[in-house]
Formats: structure tokens, sequence, C-alpha cells
């Protein structure tokens, strides 16, 4: 027997937002730049554990990944029982930009993916002084509902049995099992009508398809990187917003589905590395 | 699409021990339309004990799985392509109607993934 430990700390951050106190479950690995990882809708921070102990990334890059409020080990803020949780752009925005302050970051590279990486979007758009370079994964502009959501939160369905299955087909035919089944684990651990209420972001809040055009690249290089498989977001709509912004480089990672970073790590390593070596020479 | 194939359901369902015991708690009969073609599958605590082929003159089902026969021989291929991997990306396409009583499907919803997924040509993942 002999245990070995991952390279990744976490700690516990108390922080106010939106004017309530949070306990907020950060978690990093590495040093160097910072590289804020932002996770999917009902998921977690787990979802960047390959970046985090991959010391290609993190020989240079100090990798954060924090738990969004009511996900993985952060809590829903007190008062949460009578509540119905929607996930907002406004209050998106405000968390990353203040748990990057808090956290002291210096300008840290972005990366989001799906829900992150629609408010990658809104961050280039609205606050491109406030990273050195932003990489959007399963990035589109908008994604209309295309079934009732109402099944994620309610109370003759399991909430953990649905999200995973709704997702499942979501990640690509090549990704290892033990990461495609660790991916979707995550999703069957959400709290009830979490995942639900930040699809209140993806699918209604958060459509920014007729600004998506004006973010200037100049001012925060922007990168998106879609997998082929995703049918939630399509290469197609990340095409499109690519297309629409001057400067913007896009990747369509063969094989690959909406989880890029946690189904197949090593697969999405071999498309993020050079990534983070371009904007490490800017 | 092969009606030696869709009968083979029943054997390649009963045979997973992990799939059968996943939809123990579900008993009901749905219909599947390839095409023209309506089948009406059932199922008693997660073992498909029935697959009858139409025309039907009243088939009683709970809920109706219904796409076009060169999709669902996309779907059953043994690498699909993106957009006809997974029921959810057939029904995103506006290709596949689920209709009727969806809870039963969503509650479900891994089951009938896996169980329709068992036509591929060498069993490929749900």
């Amino acid at each position: 027997m002999s245990a070995k430990f991952e390279p990744i700390t976490g700690r516990y951050m108390h922080l106010d937002l939106f004017g309530r106190s949070h306990r907020i479950y950060v978690e990093e690995a590495g040093e160097g730049t910072p590289l804020l990882c932002l996770h999917t809708a009902g998921s977690d921070g787990r979802q960047y554990r390959g970046l985090m102990n991959d010391a290609r990334v993190t020989s240079k890059h100090r990798v954060i990944a924090f738990d969004m409020p009511w996900h993985g080990k952060s809590s829903p803020p007190a008062g949460w029982h009578d509540e119905e949780y929607q996930l907002t752009s406004v209050q998106y925005t405000t968390m990353v930009l203040e748990i990057s302050a808090a956290l002291g970051l210096d300008r840290p590279i972005l990366i989001g993916c799906s829900i992150g990486g629609r408010i990658a979007l809104h961050l280039a758009l609205e606050h491109p002084e406030s990273f050195r370079a932003i990489i959007g994964l399963q990035a589109g502009a908008h994604v209309d509902p295309y079934y009732d959501l109402n099944f994620l939160h309610r109370s003759d369905v399991h909430g953990g049995e649905v999200c995973g299955a709704i997702v499942s087909g979501l990640v690509g035919p090549d990704a290892p099992d033990k990461e495609r089944w660790e991916t979707l684990w995550h999703y069957m651990q959400g709290g009830p009508g979490v995942f639900k209420g930040d699809l209140y972001f993806y699918k209604l809040d958060g459509d920014i398809r007729g600004r998506v055009a004006q973010i200037d690249t100049r001012r925060c290089p922007l990168f998106l990187l879609s997998g082929e498989y995703d049918y939630s977001c399509t290469p197609e709509e990340t095409l499109a917003v690519a297309n629409s912004i001057p400067g913007c480089e896009v990747i369509i990672m063969m094989g690959l589905g909406h989880f890029p970073m946690s189904e197949d790590p090593q697969a999405f390593l071999a498309h993020l590395l050079p990534v983070l070596e371009k904007i490490g020479a800017k | 699409m092969g009606q030696e194939m869709i009968e083979t359901l029943q054997r390649r369902v009963n045979d997973d021990q992990g799939l059968v015991r996943r939809g123990r708690y579900l008993t009901t009969s749905f219909l599947l339309e390839v095409g023209a073609t309506p089948w009406l599958i059932s199922i008693f605590e997660g073992r498909i004990v029935q697959v009858t082929s139409g025309p039907f003159v009243m088939p009683s089902s709970s809920f109706a799985l219904r796409a076009a026969e060169e999709e669902w021989q996309k779907f059953w291929s043994s690498r699909p392509p993106p957009g006809s991997n997974d029921l959810m990306a057939l029904i995103k396409r506006r290709v596949l109607k689920a209709e009727g009583n969806l809870q039963i499907f969503m509650s479900h919803l891994r089951y009938f993934k896996e169980v329709l997924a068992k036509l591929r040509a060498d069993g490929a993942a749900a």
C-alpha cells in the first residue's frame, strides 16, 4: 500500500457576493501565471483535475478552480431553502471578478467551459482589461432550450439520475470510460435544481448574440475551443461566434464533446498547451 | 431497418444484468417508430418481455419515440456521427419526436438511452 497525493490543495474562502455571505471552495495547483478555471453548469471544479495534475501546465501556471456557490463543496447562501436558484449574467460576472480580486490575481488567463464559456464572452466584452487572455470552451452566443428544463427539478424524477443522463451523450465517443463516468458522476452529485438554475443563464438570461461582435481582441486575446461531438453548443455555433469577432482564434477539437478538460484531459491538453504557449509569448 | 434486428432487442437487453437492474422499478410499454413501422416494446421490471411490430389498431403505450428510418440508421451505426450519437442529440435537431407521458421516459432516461443503443452494430456505448 502506498499512498500518493496529488499536488492540488483546497481551501474555503468566505466572501460577500451580491450582499450575502458565501462559503466558497477554491482549489489550486502550480506556480506562475494565474489560470482561473470556470466549470460547466451543474458540475464543479473537479472538472479541471487533469490540468492541475499535469506538470506541463502547472510548471508555468497557478491553476485555480472554484466551485460556484451551490456547487461542489461550496454552500448555498443562508436562506437557500426557501428560494429558487437562478444564475444571471450580472451575478456570474460579479462572482468571477470578485473571486479573482479576493485571490489577488493579477490579470489571470480565464478559461471557462459551457456556461463558463458563455460568461467568458461576456467578460471579454465588458471587462477585457481584467484578463491577459480568455479561453472559451464550448462557447456559443446562445442555446435555445431543446427539452423541458422542469424535468431537471421535480420530485417524481431523481435529480442526480436525470442530470447525469441528460448530459451523457455530450461526452465524445473516444473519452476513456474512467474520465467519462467521473464527469457524469459530478452531474449526478449536484444539488436539487442547481443544474436547472444554471441553465437559466445559459438558455435565457445570458444571450449575447446581439453584442458578441463588439468584442475587441486587441484589448484581450480570445481563443475558442469546441469539441466536435457537442450538440449543445455545436462547432457551427462556435465558428459563427469566432467568425464575427476579428482576431478571435478558433479550434474545433475532433472526437471531443462538451466537457473536454474532464472527459478526456490528455486529448484536450494537446489542444490547450499550444494556446497557453502562445499566450505566454505575447 | 431489418425486422430481425429490432427483434434481437429483447435478448440484448435482458442479457445485460446491470441494465435490467437499473430498470427494476420500471414496468411500461412504449412505441418505437422507425419511419412508417411502429414497434410496441413491453417492459416488466426492467426486462423486455415483448417486442411486437405493427401496424396496430389501438396500441396502448406510455410514450412514443418517432424518427425517420435514416435517422435511426445513423443512431444505430457503430460510430454515430455528431448529432446522431444520442437520443437528446436527435431531439435537439428536432428529428426525434418524444410524445406522451414523458415523466416515464425522463425518470429512466439512462435506461432508455442504453436500451436503444443496444441495437448498435457493435454494441457501442449509449
